[in-house]
């Protein structure tokens, strides 16, 4: 070997042009459609002189409005992504049998259905959630940003770079084909030797530490900066959720991060801790995966709860039923979630005695869940429900929630798990939960809140479209499944012999079909509502008559969110307030200390992205570079003191005078 | 002990009263309603219909059989507090629609002691119920548990043999032995009816799950490690296995038959395979061990001692040291000192 060899070595790693997919149509047909995509908008950024504003206003803004709105921007460009992956494994399967092999060779089909998961958990379901917490737990405590603002750009950006070495890995190598939660020794480098796990690894890395460190952003923002008055049993129910998931967070994803940096030691450099041989154990991984999964079930799903908890009670105009047993429920679903990791794995051959114990602490937890769902039903007793687009979506949730838990419960008995696990039924259930807890709740929340993010409502009747397709398409794509599954049919086929199976299959892409109607009508829905934002306006900043503080304030909510930090006195704080008679302070405003942009949140995020791709292909050299490059940057920006600036008493008098004048226009 | 069958009168009818009202509801409603929305309802029991028919709630032996019931009795437990909250759900949202000003309207209720008992009494009930059963089932199911009965009818019999089957999962394809009967086979699997079988499992280098829903729940096959099934085939045919876990690029197409077989037709089965001239000698499993797809069925005459162990512990190769012998060595080997 020569010098050179090795420079070039060093330098490219395994990258080399043929890591280019170029003899797979359809992804050159996507890349070109990203292409042409990416292009375009780059084009207009640039015709409209946009790049200044996006970087000044956006990329680097550490108000937590904005960085919300941008972790649900991703979310909804991750979800076109990942459901693209899915209504590809539909078309596969519906057409997939006897000579027929369908249009996707296992190579791709398996890359397909790893991705799909990947995407849903980390690059969709987790930015709508952190995006959501983001934009509405400060202004419903009553504060002017997150604890730790800097961390909170810094962790929306970790999280973008990470879905960013995801979707590079369509156009550059190839994703990792091994499920989405990777276990060994599929995952060891003995049976994936390419690049596949690894893009897995590093994105998850790179993602992970964003989520992380936003875990204890919103942990510490929530304990510490109520407003006065707000103690904790006066805590709206989504703030409650939310503190309860990121301390899930914080606890959950330092094991999810130990985890992959072992597995990334046995690829790399030769470590035994999950392989066959020297002593290493896969079950290891398998436990320590879960110990991680599993919370993370709940760390999607509380928020929804609390979404659910102030859509039905403001929509029922009603206070919410049995609050202290809401949030007491929520607390014991956290601390349980911990104690049932093993009922992902009960065919591994556990003891009859541990099975049973997870499978009975899993059941356990169905008892502070029916709780809430009881609790939601008797806020609608003796209300006044209004059939807005949140509320239709709350309604659906009830109904789709109890049938998937009823089926997670079913699940959870370990002899029947033997027949269940891994089927389709499986499948079923656990996009019953995510679709019908997480995503709904996701779409009922972005409907609630979003004029107060924008000052204008979303349209009603794409908005009732968007439910409506996305309900039935939901039940006419798994109930199918839940079939399969007792047919014996397991998952992550990509071909089947018996022909009697496909009316099922096909049943189920139709779904897939009306659920793609459904996300288009929700695009079709924010574009109609931009266009008739003027009709749709919220000028009150309160247009549900709801009751937490987030409604005090105007739609948009100013930068600074409250000119004067309200003082709460009952749990439901702007109800009372209104019930009060409150009035809007007008004059004797002061200036106000907030946090000031910075670009290092991108830049650190950027490289650390960078660092991640280098490690993918083993290109040490660069690796070692832009490692530096990570540290140095991030100790500059130590220095950076030049991090706070006063909004002028000035400013705030002229938006304040401007709301007084839209709310008296109003009336 | 959960049992079920003829002994349990109660849990009986209330499975009959189950299945009944899943697969007859068809029949109600042919009597009662019109042709156009009989057709529109329909839906709803033919999918339920589909359900009862399905290999998991009807099979052929008798673990899985005991498991398919306790999915339907665990689904009866928990209907029975799911469809009052459907019903409720829509009832509610329906009476108290903001349009019915006839309703009553009590903005700041918020609390009743007595609602609260139900709402975490109920859900309890019921758990505590499905608990029991959880825990009893599970000991009674447990893969590792030798049988206790051939069917809900028979027990075991005094001096009856059971039928031992080694399992191998490969890149893909199964290989099974039978070590008393000294014979192999891949991708294909025959048991005696009514015969007790225990099955020890493990996998050549990726993990798998073998899985024949018709016989019994799934276990996993995992490199290095050894599992066990126990189970019993109740009616002679031909039946799907499979791997439920995946394995890789040729997964979907492991696959094979399992056939039962009457006493004299797997004593002609096996004589059969006994006259193959193929062999499973360790170079051979060498052979076979590296990856392939879409292998067909074959059987083979005669099967080295000891291969299934040396499988577990990794040691078919020539020179190999199994790990359960560098286990005991690394036990013994003092601090400071060295291996040999």
């Amino acid at each position: 070997m020569s010098d050179n060899f090795d420079l070039i070595k060093l330098i490219f790693g395994r990258l080399s042009l043929e890591a280019i997919p170029l003899h797979e149509p359809i992804l050159l047909v996507t890349f070109a459609m990203v292409a042409i995509g990416g292009v375009v908008v780059l084009g207009l950024l640039t015709k409209y002189r946009l790049w200044g504003m996006l970087w000044r206003d956006w990329f680097t803004s550490i108000d937590h409005k904005r960085i919300g709105i941008m972790y649900i921007i991703l979310a909804i460009v991750m979800l076109l992504r990942g459901f693209a992956d899915a209504l590809m494994m539909r078309a596969q399967q519906a057409v997939a049998f006897g000579d027929n092999p369908g249009f996707l060779p296992p190579h791709h089909y398996d890359q397909i259905f790893t991705a799909h998961g990947v995407i849903m958990i980390f690059f969709v379901a987790m930015p709508l959630v952190t995006g959501l917490m983001n934009y509405v737990i400060p202004l419903q405590i009553g504060a002017r940003d997150v604890a730790f603002p800097f961390l909170n750009n810094f962790s929306f950006w970790m999280t973008t770079f990470g879905a960013l070495l995801v979707m590079a890995s369509l156009f550059v190598g190839e994703f990792a084909r091994t499920g989405w939660l990777a276990y060994p020794p599929l995952s060891g480098i003995l049976f994936s030797p390419d690049v596949g796990v690894d893009y897995y690894i590093w994105a998850l890395q790179v993602a992970g530490v964003g989520t992380l460190l936003s875990g204890i952003n919103l942990v510490v923002t929530i304990v510490k900066m109520r407003a006065p008055g707000m103690n904790m049993m006066k805590m709206p129910v989504f703030t409650w959720t939310s503190l309860c998931t990121n301390v899930l967070i914080v606890a959950a994803f330092p094991v999810l991060t130990a985890v992959l940096a072992m597995l990334s030691l046995d690829r790399v450099f030769g470590t035994n801790f999950f392989t066959n041989d020297m002593g290493g154990n896969a079950m290891m991984y398998v436990n320590l995966i879960w110990i991680w999964g599993h919370p993370e079930v709940y760390i999607l799903v509380l928020p929804a709860f609390g979404i659910f908890s102030e859509i039905v009670s403001t929509f029922s105009g009603k206070r919410l039923f049995g609050y202290t047993s809401m949030v007491y429920a929520t607390v014991v679903i956290t601390i349980l979630s911990y104690l049932v990791w093993l009922h992902h794995f009960f065919t591994m051959g556990s003891g009859a005695s541990v099975n049973s114990f997870f499978g009975i602490t899993t059941m356990i937890i169905s008892i502070p869940t029916g709780a809430k769902i009881f609790n939601w039903l008797f806020t609608m007793y003796r209300g006044r429900i209004r059939f807005e687009v949140p509320m239709l979506w709350t309604i659906g949730f009830m109904i789709t929630f109890v049938i998937g838990g009823m089926t997670g419960v079913l699940l959870a008995v370990p002899p029947a798990d033997f027949v269940l696990h891994n089927s389709l039924f499986l499948i079923a259930h656990f996009h019953n939960v995510i679709i019908g807890g997480v995503v709904f709740g996701m779409f009922a929340g972005i409907n609630f809140w979003f004029p107060k993010a924008f000052g204008f409502k979303l349209n009603d009747f794409w908005g009732r479209c968007s439910f409506w397709f996305w309900l039935v398409g939901f039940y006419l794509a798994f109930m199918p499944l839940y079939v399969l599954g007792l047919m014996g049919v397991t998952r992550r086929l990509s071909h089947f012999d018996d022909p009697s199976l496909q009316i099922w299959f096909v049943a189920a892409a139709l779904g897939a079909g009306l659920i793609a109607l459904g996300i288009a009508s929700f695009i079709i829905q924010i574009g109609v509502s931009i266009r008739d934002r003027k009709k749709l306006a919220d000028v009150t900043g309160d247009p549900w008559n709801a009751r937490t503080l987030e409604w005090s304030t105007s739609s948009p909510p100013p930068a600074y969110n409250f000119a004067f930090t309200p003082v709460v006195h009952d749990n439901d704080a702007w109800t009372d307030m209104k019930k009060h008679g409150y009035q809007r302070p007008i004059g004797e405003f002061v200036d106000i200390h907030m946090p000031k942009n910075t670009g290092a949140g991108f830049i650190i995020a950027a490289l650390a992205a960078v660092l991640g791709f280098t490690l993918i292909w083993h290109m040490w050299l660069p690796a070692a570079v832009f490692f530096a490059a990570l540290v140095v940057v991030t100790i500059v920006h130590t220095f950076n003191y030049n991090r706070d600036y006063y909004i002028p008493a000035d400013e705030v008098v002229r938006v304040e005078a401007e709301r007084t004048r839209l709310l008296s226009s109003h009336v | 002990m959960w049992q079920g069958g003829t002994k349990r009168p109660i849990a009986n009818a209330l499975y009959n009263l189950y299945i009944s009202m899943l697969c007859y509801i068809r029949l109600d409603f042919s009597s009662m309603v019109s042709q156009k929305l009989r057709r529109g309802l329909l839906l709803l029991p033919a999918l339920l219909l589909a359900g009862c028919n399905t290999v998991v709630l009807n099979p052929s032996g008798d673990i899985a059989s005991q498991q398919g019931r306790l999915i339907v009795i665990s689904t009866i437990l928990m209907l029975l507090i799911i469809v009052p909250v459907i019903v409720l759900v829509v009832l509610f949202a329906w009476r108290y629609r903001k349009s019915n000003t006839s309703a009553p309207y009590e903005p700041d209720w918020d609390h009743s002691t007595k609602l609260e008992l139900i709402i975490w009494g109920a859900p309890l009930l019921i758990i505590i119920a499905l608990g029991l059963l959880t825990w009893i089932t599970t000991h009674t199911l447990d893969p590792y548990r030798p049988l206790s009965r051939i069917d809900a009818q028979r027990a075991i019999a005094p001096q009856t043999k059971t039928l031992k089957v080694e399992v191998v999962a490969l890149d893909w394809k199964w290989l099974f032995i039978y070590p008393e009967q000294g014979i192999a086979t891949v991708n294909e699997l025959a048991a005696p009816v009514d015969v007790p079988i225990e099955f020890k499992i493990t996998a050549s280098n990726v993990m798998n799950s073998f899985f024949i829903p018709a016989l019994a729940g799934q276990i996993y096959a995992m490199p290095s490690m050894e599992t066990k099934l126990h189970a019993v085939i109740n009616k002679a045919g031909e039946y799907e296995g499979f791997s439920a876990n995946y394995s890789g690029a040729g997964f979907s197409h492991m696959r094979f038959k399992f056939h039962g077989l009457d006493q004299q037709g797997f004593d002609d089965w096996v004589k059969k395979a006994k006259a193959e001239s193929a062999t499973m000698k360790r170079a051979d499993y060498l052979q076979l061990e590296k990856p392939s797809e879409r292998e067909p069925a074959r059987l083979f005459g005669s099967v080295d001692a000891g291969l299934f162990h040396d499988i577990v512990n990794r040691c078919v190769a020539p020179n190999t040291v199994c790990l359960n012998k560098q286990m005991s060595m690394d036990l013994n080997v003092k601090p400071g000192q060295k291996h040999e």
